[in-house]
């Protein structure tokens, strides 16, 4: 039994952070550490590949990054007045800035493990910061990184987000010894439609095993660790993503151009959201009406063969796309929209429907998705029926009664999801891998075993 | 005696800015206003005037015996008209030479001959009515969009009272035979076509600066040397190559102006070789036979077809959407719209949407604003939307009050027949009635 002060301090490894993001990942660790926030015996620790700097601008603040070996930046919410760290990093493994150099070091002797890193002429290890070609590497870099702050002994935690990051968590986890809580907010089984690449499974499966404890983020994606990865059930916590909460009067009215109904497809245009039954759905109603318009809204690997099945379709003057879109274009164009859908094939959560849902946009979401284990207030379908879609679309852009009762009760319903409720799940599960006894309330109340 | 039909095309894109799918319905205007000015500063100062001063020189050092033609597009010819209006009076001074042929196109280098007649008789009249009022001559020889042409375009052409047509000497069109002779058109053979040689313009428009050619360096002499030796029987040689070729295509560096300078004396003190423009050419020589376009041909990459423009379904989803407006068109009396949907009938547009990557590859630096064929399409189909919005705000489409406009029109037209006839009927009377006349033997003389 012992005393660990007032704080529990974690260190938590993501791979982005707003604004700098490509999916919901980013979104989910700013919501969760916000709401971390709240807990007072919290104390997080941010760490991402790339920090570039604007994160958040107006409540971070750089310390002398220039040409100090760890850049520590502190970041500050301002209404709750809570500090959470952010790094940028450095490692001590035999350091090269060019092949000459490299070749020289090459033909010395080494300790067996070392291993050779290339620095930038700063001393830091360069990050892309993307998911590109180089992921791989990028990933094991910033296991080194990872091992290399898990040597600060104040950090009672270790908290891993996504596959990209297990490695971290597990370098970590070796070098301080202190337990590790990875979060699952997708599995390779999502992304991929089937076709997993057994590389990154290898990975995940890891750091399932290698974790102390499992949060996912669905009923759904739990399943899929225990049949899949084949990991103890009870070594598993579901904790539901939230959305943080939106005033919808501070978004200005957007004036919609033209006079039909528009129904939204809001994600990345890859086989696991399922875009192509989304277009097949809007050729069906199409058939039947022509006073609406559909729009594909993201990109993805996907969206030049959408582009020709549209023109192949013949309906590419009513269905139209927009590339990629980020901040306040997504919510404008959720108020201009009058159905929100999400075909997704395999969606671990999913956090699009709820943001249609606070801008009062019906939804109809895929069973196959996590968030419709939670909601009420959307209408659910087979990702695969192309028919109950269109019917379903077809119904909340004819029939006002109902569109207006899912605006109504689904505006009601996300309001009740809220970050801190999530934060609070997410602190039990640490204080439980800690060995701890959980208290209800984590307000303002010291720590004792 | 060989002629040669030295013709230059002149045709600068009009860009559409980057619409985006927000804008649908919010903003009308849909042109890169900065983009199409320095396009076309540029082109004039690169190509256009330069070349202009030195065919104007080279008309009066040459006597008069240098001649050439241009086609200059429609829209181009109101960009110029914007941006650079220097270009016009270049070519206004040309034309007082009257050794400059200017020829009749469409107005919007326009695919409209695939897809509708009305459209198409549209565009050329809109044409060839600006070039009699800038250059005061009515043109009496057509070239296509991209040259393309078949047998049914070339009869519809010879109604609209044309009496020349020049068309790609293409392989698979002529087989053995010379693209250097007058040809017929099958359907209507009082329509001459004149065929390209594509050979001797490919020479001087990909591979003039190309060190790697075994004809390179080309010079004056040695091009007068090629023309010679073609066929001894060969009449006609149909040079038509794109004006950009001086200057842009090929750099001055190269010396293609100065090739450009060196090539009429080089020709005119050659005893077999003389100029002619294209209406000359067809008065002057016989036709040699009819020439057999069951399917549409066209000066543009390997293939010699539509596929540059129409070969993927990108290309033909946003052509075929954009020409199903036509019926709400015919009853538009918006002079915005009618200016805008000439516009969006640039072919250009649709090359932006090509997937043919290969083609490319050719040498010739086709360019595109575009990163992708797949945005080059979003973007087109975003603007024909927000077009298609303002249209039927215009014109009820209904399809009662449609047809009603249509009729309408239809009446107006029988109307200005009926007019036309008439005054033909009064004018045979008269002339019925001076004939009768005795003594009067050259009664057709009289008007």
């Amino acid at each position: 039994m012992k005393y660990i002060g007032s704080k529990m301090k974690v260190l938590m490894f993501g791979w982005e952070f707003p604004p700098h993001i490509s999916g919901g990942l980013g979104t989910a660790c700013y919501g969760l550490t916000r709401g971390l926030a709240h807990c007072n015996d919290v104390e997080v620790v941010f760490v991402v590949p790339k920090a570039y700097g604007d994160e958040d601008q107006k409540s971070i603040k750089l310390i002398g990054a220039n040409n100090v070996v760890i850049a520590e930046k502190s970041f500050r919410f301002d209404d709750i007045q809570k500090k959470i760290d952010y790094w940028e990093v450095k490692s001590e493994i035999i350091p090269y800035t060019s092949p000459e150099e490299f070749w020289k070091l090459k033909n010395k002797k080494y300790r067996k493990g070392s291993r050779f890193i290339h620095l930038d002429d700063q001393g830091r290890i360069e990050f892309s910061g993307r998911y590109d070609r180089n992921l791989m590497d990028e990933i094991r870099k910033y296991a080194l990184v990872a091992e290399r702050i898990a040597r600060d002994p104040s950090f009672d935690l270790i908290h891993a987000h996504d596959w990209l990051t297990y490695p971290a968590g597990i370098a970590a986890k070796k070098r301080s010894g202190k337990p590790l809580v990875i979060h699952v907010h997708a599995t390779d089984f999502d992304r991929s439609g089937g076709k997993v690449n057994p590389q990154v499974y290898a990975i995940e499966r890891e750091g399932m095993e290698a974790a102390d404890h499992i949060i996912t983020v669905s009923n759904l994606t739990r399943n899929i660790v225990t049949e899949k990865y084949g990991i103890h059930p009870g070594k598993i916590t579901t904790v539901y993503n939230a959305v943080e909460p939106l005033e919808i009067e501070k978004i200005p009215p957007v004036h919609k151009g033209f006079h039909e109904k528009l129904v939204t497809f809001l994600g990345r245009i890859t086989l696991q959201k399922g875009p192509e039954y989304f277009m097949e759905a809007a050729n069906l109603v199409l058939k039947k009406t022509d006073l609406v318009r559909f729009v594909m809204a993201g990109s993805g690997d996907l969206m030049d063969a959408m582009v020709c099945r549209a023109a192949k379709l013949k309906i590419s003057d009513k269905f139209f796309f927009t590339g990629f879109l980020q901040g306040e274009d997504v919510f404008q164009l959720l108020r201009m929209s009058d159905v929100c859908v999400m075909p997704s094939v395999s969606e671990p959560f999913g956090i699009v429907p709820l943001e249609a849902m606070q801008t009062r946009v019906p939804v109809i979401i895929s069973k196959q998705s996590g968030v419709s284990e939670i909601l009420t207030y959307a209408i659910k379908m087979d990702f695969w029926d192309v028919n109950a879609l269109a019917d379903a679309i077809y119904a909340l852009i004819k029939y006002p009664s109902l569109s207006e009762l899912f605006r109504k009760y689904g505006k009601k319903e996300v309001e009740s999801l809220k970050w801190q409720n999530a934060a609070n799940k997410v602190r039990e599960v640490y204080l439980e891998t800690l060995g701890l006894e959980t208290e209800k309330n984590g307000n303002g109340k010291k720590l004792k075993v | 005696m060989k002629t040669i039909c030295l013709v230059f095309q002149v045709h600068q894109p009009v860009q559409f800015r980057k619409y985006r799918f927000f804008e649908i319905g919010k903003n009308h205007y849909y042109f890169d206003d900065y983009a199409n000015d320095t396009g076309m500063q540029k082109l004039a100062k690169k190509s256009i005037l330069p070349a202009n001063k030195i065919l104007l020189q080279l008309i009066k050092s040459c006597k008069e015996r240098f001649k050439v033609a241009f086609l200059i597009t429609g829209i181009t010819l109101e960009q110029t008209e914007i941006y650079t209006p220097e270009v016009i009076a270049s070519f206004q001074e040309l034309a007082k030479t009257g050794n400059v042929e200017f020829l009749s196109g469409t107005w919007s280098h326009s695919l409209s001959s695939l897809y509708d007649k009305e459209i198409f008789e549209d565009q050329v009249t809109r044409h060839s009515r600006k070039i009699i009022k800038l250059f005061g001559q009515k043109p009496e020889v057509f070239v296509n969009t991209g040259m393309i042409y078949s047998d049914e375009i070339g009869e519809q052409v010879a109604a609209l009272g044309y009496k020349g047509i020049i068309t790609e000497g293409a392989r698979h069109v002529l087989g053995w035979k010379s693209p250097d002779f007058v040809y017929v058109n099958v359907l209507n053979p009082r329509l001459k076509v004149l065929m390209r040689n594509f050979r001797l313009c490919d020479d001087l428009t990909f591979r003039f600066s190309n060190t790697h050619w075994s004809g390179f360096p080309l010079t004056a002499e040695k091009y007068v040397d090629w023309l010679q030796k073609t066929d001894k029987k060969d009449e006609v040689i149909n040079l038509f190559v794109n004006y950009e070729t001086f200057g842009t295509i090929q750099p001055k560096e190269s010396g293609i102006f100065d090739f450009l300078k060196a090539l009429p004396p080089a020709v005119l003190n050659n005893p077999g070789l003389s100029f002619e423009t294209p209406a000359e050419a067809i008065r002057n020589h016989q036709p040699v036979s009819a020439v057999h376009v069951p399917y549409p041909v066209s000066w543009a990459d390997e293939e010699r077809d539509l596929s540059a423009w129409l070969g993927n379904e990108l290309q033909k989803e946003a052509s075929s959407k954009l020409y199903a407006l036509k019926k709400q068109m015919e009853a538009n009396n918006d002079t915005e719209i009618e200016t805008h949907w000439n516009y969006l009938q640039a072919c250009d547009h649709f090359h932006y949407m090509s997937t043919k990557f290969f083609a490319k590859q050719k040498g010739y630096p086709y360019w595109n604003p575009y990163p992708s064929p797949y945005e080059a399409f979003i973007n087109f189909m975003n603007i024909l939307s927000d077009f298609k919005l303002r249209l039927d705000a215009n014109v009820p489409k209904d399809r009662h009050a449609l047809e009603i406009a249509h009729l309408n029109k239809k009446i107006k037209e029988k109307n200005a027949l009926i007019k036309k006839m008439r005054t033909e009927l009064n004018r045979l009377k008269k002339e019925k009635k001076t004939e009768k006349k005795p003594g009067n033997n050259s009664g057709k003389k009289i008007k």
